[in-house]
């Protein structure tokens, strides 16, 4: 058994905790925030299952990017497909046995690592190119996608150049999930692989990756035109009623 | 600085999008309230003269609206910088300055909040473009918090959602809880809270205004048409802007509601004491203020012992009244608490509560209750403008898109010329006029010249091709904004109106001799 293999076993029990913790935290921070004013982008739903229909729009086709701008749209549709598609064709790394649908996707989720490759480095030019995104990007704008794009390549390197074991890969993962360390392939793709994917799980809670849960919580998208049939009110604000 | 150097932008061939002239706008600041001012709302009444507990207690003031809004908190989580929204504001378009796209207004807030209360900005600030809050950033808040007009188009097309204008508000909030509040929507609330509405007018000059109004109207029309002031047991609450009592051509509307009210003959009032629709609480961002302002109007309702509350053409106010007066003071319906349903149940369950004045015309040209020559308006070819609280933060009627389409239904009821301009510059993507949100004040009228850009350019268009010579809007602000700066464009100031203007035209009051 390798030092790597510890190492990364460690690594990925303490970056599954962060990232598990540091969500819950920052969901229950959101949810626990109350939304004294109803603030809907008008036209809005009036209904729950309008407003249900209106944030499947938002998260599954990004609706608002779209009519925003289509080059944004475009690259970033396509990333977020493309890591959604090969998120779920890795599923197979850590369920035994591989559930039909997973087996399914194996030969998209290979098209997929290159649409989001595309994609991130689409987003990235315009970073570049675009004065106006120059000018609002920060070194962890450009990080991030520096960390997603490695992250892409490394994948797709293993996949179409450099491979590695990938039984041997599973075995480590499925021995972790049973607390059970089992020896990681040495393979230098694989450690860059390993590492970039956890610093992403441990920068998620604490970076603008937040707008993952946080577009669920936003109130011009989740918040239903109602309020001549309804009274809205937050508890603080309640308050003031009876003085 | 208000003079002959003001010069409107040129109209652009093809929209493009302006390339950035960083810190083209950074002396275009609007006055700062005096202590006087200050002190009248609860607000300190100068910055300390230590720094320290200036930005002690602005740091202090963001956490606790972080942990009263959950919009603000996850609006400074979740930029993810994508750029969507750095075209959208008129401010940008017209002034180039980069401090006026959405997300960099934001983000004068987001590097402060990430340096305060995040940890990447503790450890590691200039990767995140966290920034410590000094009194130059804190100037800069002032300066471009109040070159926002807080009409949420960016709001529209981000992909989160996020709403500058909710974040323009927090951080006006700050500013004025550390003494550095802005002169003329401090003033105004003042007034407001003194005298009972904006313009400062008292109960005997309404009166006044209001009989004058009636002679006019008789004169014009032959009929006793009236515009009651303070009458128990009317049916109808009327709350306007007070821009509507004197104000040219926001009076013409005025005088369009009362003639609706006589034709239909429904019972109506208006109010001294409620004699403002318009909410400069809303602007600085100020929940008790909304509120204080907001509860005049019930008061008003109890007292006159109303059915119905119809609010006048104003975007800022209808939004006030449609999205916030339920929960500000129980105006609406569905309360189940004593203090809605003391209101709710004097008020009549068959009415939508409030209504806009637009609804109610409708509902009754609808009814077959209003009868119009439309031909008396056709010297005017017109045009609609949406205003940006009623597009984007409000509706009328049953349906989504209700605002939009019932102020248009009613002047094509009322008007045989009727033209839409650009696509993308109506409805929910219409641009503000230029003034809303607080900043119609004279020191700002470099800002406000430049923000109109892209509604005049729009307006060219249909004047130039199809003679449109009306414009047509629902929004005392509008109306004051445009009869401004359309000189600078080279438009008569008066082709802008109300819709109720047009109504006023051609309506039929029944009793003609």
């Amino acid at each position: 058994m390798t030092a790597a293999t510890y190492f990364f076993a460690i690594l990925f029990y303490a970056a599954s905790a962060l990232l598990v913790v540091g969500l819950i935290y920052k969901i229950a921070d959101f949810a626990r925030t109350p939304a004294p004013l109803l603030i809907p982008t008008t036209p809005a739903p009036t209904t729950t299952a309008g407003v249900v229909f209106r944030m499947f729009r938002e998260v599954a086709l990004f609706e608002s990017l779209f009519k925003s701008n289509l080059w944004i749209w475009a690259f970033g549709w396509m990333f977020h497909m493309g890591l959604l598609l090969v998120l779920a064709r890795h599923l197979r790394y850590f369920t035994e046995p591989v559930w039909t649908w997973v087996a399914l996707i194996q030969p998209f989720g290979l098209y997929a690592g290159f649409a989001m490759g595309a994609g991130l480095a689409g987003l990235w030019a315009r970073r570049f190119l675009v004065e106006r995104i120059r000018y609002i990007s920060t070194p962890s704008d450009h990080l991030m996608l520096a960390l997603l794009l490695g992250i892409a390549a490394t994948g797709l390197l293993m996949k179409f150049v450099m491979h590695t074991d990938i039984v041997a890969v599973k075995s480590f993962f499925l021995g972790l999930m049973r607390f059970e360390i089992q020896p990681l392939p040495e393979h230098p793709g694989l450690y860059i692989h390993l590492a970039l994917v956890a610093l992403l799980m441990i920068v998620f809670p604490i970076s603008k990756l937040l707008h993952a849960p946080g577009i669920f919580f936003s109130p011009t998208r989740n918040q239903a035109d109602n309020p001549r049939e309804a009274r809205h009110i937050a508890a603080w604000a309640a308050e003031l009623d009876g003085k | 600085m208000a003079g002959p150097e003001i010069k409107a932008p040129a109209f652009r061939e093809f929209p493009t999008i302006p390339a950035l002239q960083p810190g083209s706008m950074a002396g275009s600041k609007s006055y700062v309230a005096n202590e006087k001012i200050q002190e009248a709302l609860g607000f300190p009444g100068k910055l300390d003269d230590d720094w320290q507990v200036t930005h002690d207690k602005a740091i202090a003031k963001m956490g606790d609206l972080l942990g009263k809004y959950r919009g603000l908190k996850v609006f400074m989580d979740s930029c993810v910088h994508c750029g969507a929204c750095t075209d959208k504001c008129h401010y940008f378009i017209g002034t180039g300055d980069p401090k006026n796209m959405p997300v960099a207004r934001q983000d004068l807030m987001r590097s402060v909040y990430r340096r305060y209360f995040t940890l990447p900005g503790k450890f590691f600030p200039s990767l995140v473009g966290a920034k410590d809050l000094t009194k130059e950033v804190l100037d800069d808040w002032y300066t471009y918090y109040w070159q926002c007009s807080e009409c949420r188009r960016c709001s529209l097309f981000c992909p989160y959602g996020i709403d500058t204008a909710e974040v323009t508000m927090a951080g006006r909030e700050i500013l004025d809880h550390v003494g550095y509040g802005q002169k003329y929507s401090n003033e105004i609330i003042g007034k407001v809270h003194r005298i009972g509405n904006n313009l400062g007018l008292p109960g005997p000059a309404l009166e006044n205004t209001l009989e004058g109004l009636e002679e006019d109207v008789k004169e014009e029309t032959g009929v006793d048409v009236k515009y009651p002031l303070d009458v128990h047991g009317a049916e109808v609450l009327l709350v306007t802007p007070s821009a509507d009592f004197f104000a040219e051509p926001h009076i013409e509307s005025l005088i369009g509601y009362g003639k609706v009210f006589h034709a239909a003959g429904i019972s109506w009032t208006l109010s001294t004491k409620a004699s403002e629709a318009g909410n400069f609480g809303m602007f600085i961002g100020n929940y008790d203020q909304m509120r204080k302002i907001a509860l005049r109007i019930r008061e008003a309702a109890l007292e006159l012992g109303v059915k119905r509350i119809v609010v006048g053409e104003c975007g800022h106010a209808w939004r006030a009244a449609y999205a916030f007066w339920n929960t500000l003071t129980g105006i609406g319906a569905g309360g189940n608490d004593p203090f809605a349903i003391e209101l709710q149940k004097q008020l009549d369950p068959n009415y939508k509560q409030p209504a806009h004045i637009c609804e109610v015309t409708w509902d009754l040209i609808q009814q077959g209750r209003l009868k119009f020559d439309k031909s008396l308006n056709d010297h005017r070819i017109i045009t609609f403008h949406d205003s940006c609280n009623v597009a984007r933060a409000s509706r009328m009627g049953d349906l989504p898109g209700g605002q939009f389409d019932i102020p248009r239904n009613i002047i094509k009821a009322v008007a045989n010329h009727y033209v839409e301009m650009e696509a993308s510059t109506i409805r929910e993507k219409t641009f503000c006029c230029g003034g809303g949100g607080g900043v119609l004040t004279d020191e700002l009228i470099d800002l406000r010249v430049k923000g109109a850009l892209p509604r005049m350019e729009a307006l060219k268009q249909i004047a130039d091709h199809d003679g449109v010579n009306f414009m047509a809007t629902i929004c005392a602000i509008c109306k004051a904004q445009f009869t401004k700066v359309l000189p600078y464009y080279g438009f008569n100031m008066r082709l802008v109106g109300g819709v109720h203007q047009l109504v006023s035209t051609a309506i039929k009051l029944g009793d003609e001799k």
